[in-house]
């Protein structure tokens, strides 16, 4: 790399840097200092968490092909292992653990 | 020590995006290696940007040097969910200080998921302290996996395949556990739904037709439930 190829970079970076903490911060600098926040925010602010992890789920698995087995076999079977261990246990780390795990073994060694 | 049960409490809640971070950031690592930037750049970026989707695109934006405006749109509209996420956060992180900045930086969706889950931090006394760490956590594990990544470059080789199904079992996790100790699961119920009708419509671009999808249904729930809402 040339130097000024070096600096186009080293800028490229910032400048992704900085929008990536620009996103982040946005609610925060919307709603800061001593206002009260406004009602409807606070409702989004409590409903939103359920949603979104609803749809980060979702991101996980979307790629998932349904036309080969072998390819959503183990997504189904690990994430039955994740629910289920989770509804009887309820035990974060022994859920994420046995659902990893099981679906290592399934890609694998199985499929 | 003092703080003694707040490290290990954040310490035993990260333990899943430890693995899940290093195998993905290791990958990272392996990719920008392959563009010719090695270690420094593997941990200037982990350090700086701290996202796994957008590093990952950040990769192509650096091999092919676009300009400084088309990498800004590209992350506006990768990381476009992230403008949400602090919404849910104005209140746990009231009072933090300084310390805000860097929970601000370091809010990805694993940070986002485990701050959220309020279960890990049942008995934490310090829970700003408690944020801070598992925020720290991450980050570490993250800047960690991406250098190891970019030094060892694709000569090392471990059987790990399938580990990132760890941020999928994280994620799932905590879901079961909010639609089991939350009586109200239309929130839950809406989000699955978007996302699934947005995979279909949108395949990968499906995140921001999703958090659309969402904020308009959520906001209509609490026009026609105004009674349950408005306490």
């Amino acid at each position: 790399m040339t130097h000024s190829e070096i600096i186009h970079s080293v800028l490229l970076v910032l400048v992704m840097a900085l929008v990536s903490f620009l996103l982040r911060a946005f609610p925060f600098i919307v709603f800061s200092g001593k206002k009260e926040t406004p009602k409807f925010v606070t409702y989004l602010g409590k409903v939103l968490p359920y949603a979104i992890i609803g749809m980060l789920v979702i991101y996980c698995v979307k790629d998932i092909s349904f036309a080969s087995v072998s390819n959503f076999l183990p997504y189904i079977i690990a994430g039955a292992v994740v629910v289920l261990l989770h509804i009887w246990k309820r035990n974060t780390l022994l859920s994420i653990i046995a659902g990893t795990l099981s679906y290592m073994m399934l890609v694998q060694l199985v499929f | 020590m003092k703080y003694k049960h707040e490290i290990r409490r954040a310490f035993v809640s990260s333990l899943p995006v430890f693995a899940g971070y290093i195998a993905l950031g290791f990958g990272f690592g392996v990719l920008l290696s392959t563009q010719g930037y090695g270690a420094i750049w593997a941990l200037f970026m982990s350090v700086t940007m701290f996202g796994g989707s957008m590093q990952y695109a950040a990769v192509d934006i650096l091999a092919d040097s676009v300009s400084l405006l088309s990498a800004a749109i590209t992350t506006l509209i990768i990381n476009a969910r992230h403008l949400f996420y602090g919404i849910s956060l104005i209140e746990k992180y009231k009072g933090t200080g300084f310390k805000k900045i860097y929970l601000i930086h370091t809010l990805t969706d694993e940070t986002y998921s485990l701050v959220c889950a309020d279960q890990l931090a049942v008995g934490v006394k310090n829970k700003h302290l408690y944020y801070f760490l598992v925020s720290f956590f991450d980050h570490c594990y993250w800047i960690l996996g991406c250098t190891l990544g970019a030094v060892f470059g694709s000569n090392v080789s471990f059987n790990s395949e399938g580990i990132d199904f760890v941020l999928t079992a994280l994620f799932l996790t905590i879901f079961v556990e909010q639609w089991m100790s939350n009586s109200d699961r239309t929130p839950a119920v809406i989000g699955v739904c978007s996302a699934v009708l947005c995979t279909l419509i949108f395949k990968e671009n499906m995140l921001i037709p999703t958090m659309l999808i969402i904020l308009v249904a959520l906001t209509v729930l609490r026009f026609v439930r105004r009674d349950k809402y408005d306490t």
